[in-house]
């Protein structure tokens, strides 16, 4: 085995050089922005002439955008909420129920993050008119949850595998009734697990533009559903800003978990 | 505190096509100690899960007292369990696992922890209480686990092969302390090992239980004295099955027509040493072994040619080192020492 990973320096220089080109190569066009944001000029060029905080001016001032980002982040937070419970509770019954109803189960709960999106929008679409719901907050959420559903479960499944059974028998031996052994003996125990499916569901609705294009409009249209707006309307720094500001809140959220799991 | 009595009546429960629990019933008195002993997979754990509420019979009853619990919900049976893996809850620290089930009961805090070193105290585990259940070794888990299972006066205790992951002398102190907090409390307590030692040592009664049914249920003595099917009594130790025809009465009287259940241990090689009314048994050397405090010989019995295993202990054994493979032996056994099968009796 060892023979395969070679211990000498050339070796390990070349792995650190193509890991390099690598991560820049994921990351260039995500921090390219960055600089586009400060720019004072008011086209999109690069490397800027010069450097201002004008656009983001321009997007705190903007009361559109600001409903958007409110939208965007309740809608996140709702929809991790809603998902997250439910996506444990598939998982435990998927878990429990073993054989080919459980893999029956956990076909069906995955679809929607194998369908194309634009045929889930275009379903959803349907559905919701026909409960005069689209255009509402409620109908967005819908569809976000079940985006993020599949998302949390694909976190919280492998945890489930190797959670004891026998402890949440003992709890319920001990008097505890469903509610209770799941949020005293499992919840605890998978909070790590819990986080990221939160965090997984949180972002997977923060991202998510095609339902928001279909379902989600006026006020409760989401940040990305305006961004792609407002680049089919006018290409302007603004949408550099915001993409920084974007980027740097998503940064921060896994950052902020993933150093926590860590301590 | 009342303990209840335990009544299973007709119980089966199948998986698929395959047969778990095959009509069993099962009396258990108030404060009874009772072992179901099998081979694996003869259906014990099944049986315990179902008295426990995590396996729903397919037919049958479950009444403790007269009280029927067959659909009663698992966290309203007030039935201690202790797990064949502890199955202790690695979050909390070894206090808070043992006053879990007096929190669900909203035991005011104080009491509760006061319940719960008691308890601690009981199964000499005092000053772990602040432990954490990974700083615990297998035998400290072990009386955790014990712990927690009685700490709320349960009326019945279930136990599944609890001392199995526990080494040889552990063990041996375990199931004196076990059965004397039973002794103590005076709790009905269900015990599941496939062990026959254990069983032997720790029980008021045995019931041996092979593919789903129960074989038998009787005093540890009577199970092994007295096995009522042959797969009892070479379960329960090492046991010779002899046709009739291959035994002679001492006295020349005519023996049993029923086939015979000797224990290996039942034989002298000294006639002297039973009575008229023993039995005798012929043969020719096959093999023997010194085991440290007995001999093991091995008889080909004369007609046929069956082997018939002979247990002498040291102690008596003066000749056996002499012994040579092919020289011919007699074995006797006393009259009360020889059982006759009911199973074979037509
Ligand atoms: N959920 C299940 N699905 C299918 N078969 C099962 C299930 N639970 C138990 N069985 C089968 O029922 C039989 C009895 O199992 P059980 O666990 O009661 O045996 P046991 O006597 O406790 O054995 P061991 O000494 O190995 O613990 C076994 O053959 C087992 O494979
Ligand atoms: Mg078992």
């Amino acid at each position: 085995m060892l023979e395969a990973y070679p211990d000498n320096r050339l070796s390990r220089i070349f792995l650190w050089g193509f890991s390099a080109l690598v991560m820049a190569f994921l990351m260039l066009p995500t921090l390219v922005v960055v600089p586009l944001s400060f720019s004072a000029s008011n086209l999109l060029e690069f490397p800027p002439r010069a450097y201002s905080l004008r656009w983001y001016e321009t997007f705190f001032g903007s009361a559109t955008w600001m409903a958007a980002l409110r939208t965007s982040l309740i809608l996140g937070t709702l929809t991790a909420m809603v998902a997250v419970p439910l996506g444990l509770l598939a998982c435990i019954s998927i878990n429990r129920l073993g054989g080919k109803a459980a893999v029956t189960i956990q076909g069906v709960l995955l679809t929607p993050s194998i369908v194309p999106g634009i045929l889930l929008a275009i379903g959803l679409f349907f559905v919701l008119a026909a409960q005069r719901l689209v255009g509402t907050l409620f109908g967005v959420l819908v569809g976000h949850v079940v985006l993020a559903i599949p998302v949390a479960c694909i976190v919280l499944l492998p945890a489930l595998a190797r959670f004891d059974w026998n402890q949440v028998q003992a709890a319920r031996s001990l008097g505890a009734n469903w509610a209770r052994a799941i949020g005293g003996i499992i919840v605890p125990q998978l909070h790590i697990s819990l986080l990221s499916a939160t965090l997984m569901a949180f972002l997977t609705s923060l991202d998510e533009s095609v339902i928001s294009i279909f379902i989600s409009s006026g006020r409760n249209s989401t940040m990305p559903k305006l961004m792609f707006l407002s680049l089919r309307d006018q290409i302007d720094p603004t949408i550099a800003a915001i993409s920084t500001l974007w980027t740097a809140i998503v940064v921060a959220v896994v950052l902020i978990v993933t150093l926590r799991r860590k301590s | 505190m009342e303990s209840l009595p335990i009544t299973i009546d007709s119980v089966s429960k199948s998986y698929g096509t395959y047969v778990a629990l095959d009509d069993v019933s099962l009396d258990i008195q108030a404060g009874e100690f009772l072992t179901l002993l099998g081979p694996s997979g003869s259906g014990k754990t099944t049986l315990l899960m179902a008295l426990a509420g995590f396996v729903r019979p397919d037919s049958g009853k479950l009444l403790l007292g007269d009280r029927d619990i067959t659909r009663l919900a698992p966290n309203k049976r007030d039935i201690g369990i202790v797990f064949q893996n502890y199955a202790l809850f690695p979050h909390m620290n070894v206090l808070a696992n043992v006053a879990y089930p007096l929190a669900l009961r909203k035991m005011p805090k104080a009491e509760a922890r006061r319940r719960a070193l008691d308890t601690l105290a009981r199964v000499k585990l005092e000053g772990l209480s602040e432990r954490n259940i990974a700083a615990l070794s297998g035998g400290q888990r072990q009386r955790v686990a014990l712990a927690r299972a009685i700490v709320f006066e349960p009326r019945v205790m279930l136990m599944d092969e609890p001392l199995s992951a526990l080494d040889k002398n552990l063990r041996e102190t375990m199931q004196y302390e076990i059965r004397r907090l039973h002794d103590d409390l005076g709790i009905t307590t269900i015990y599941v090992t496939h062990d026959q030692r254990e069983a032997l040592i720790m029980s008021d009664r045995i019931a041996v239980m092979n593919s789903g049914r129960i074989q038998q249920i009787d005093t540890p003595q009577r199970i092994y004295d007295r096995p009522s099917t042959r797969f009892v009594a070479e379960f329960m130790g090492e046991a010779n099955i002899v046709a009739p025809g291959l035994v002679r009465r001492i006295d020349g009287a005519d023996a049993s027509r029923a086939t015979l259940m000797i224990r290996a241990e039942s034989f002298h090689l000294d006639e002297k040493l039973v009575g008229r009314d023993g039995i005798a048994l012929e043969g020719t050397l096959r093999a023997k072994a010194f085991r440290g405090e007995n001999w093991l010989l091995t008889l080909a019995l004369d007609g046929g040619g069956q082997e018939v295993l002979v247990c002498i202990p040291a102690a008596l054994a003066s000749g056996c080192g002499e012994l040579a493979t092919g020289q011919r032996v007699t074995a006797y056994a006393p009259a009360a020492k020889v059982h006759p099968l009911p199973e074979t009796i037509a």
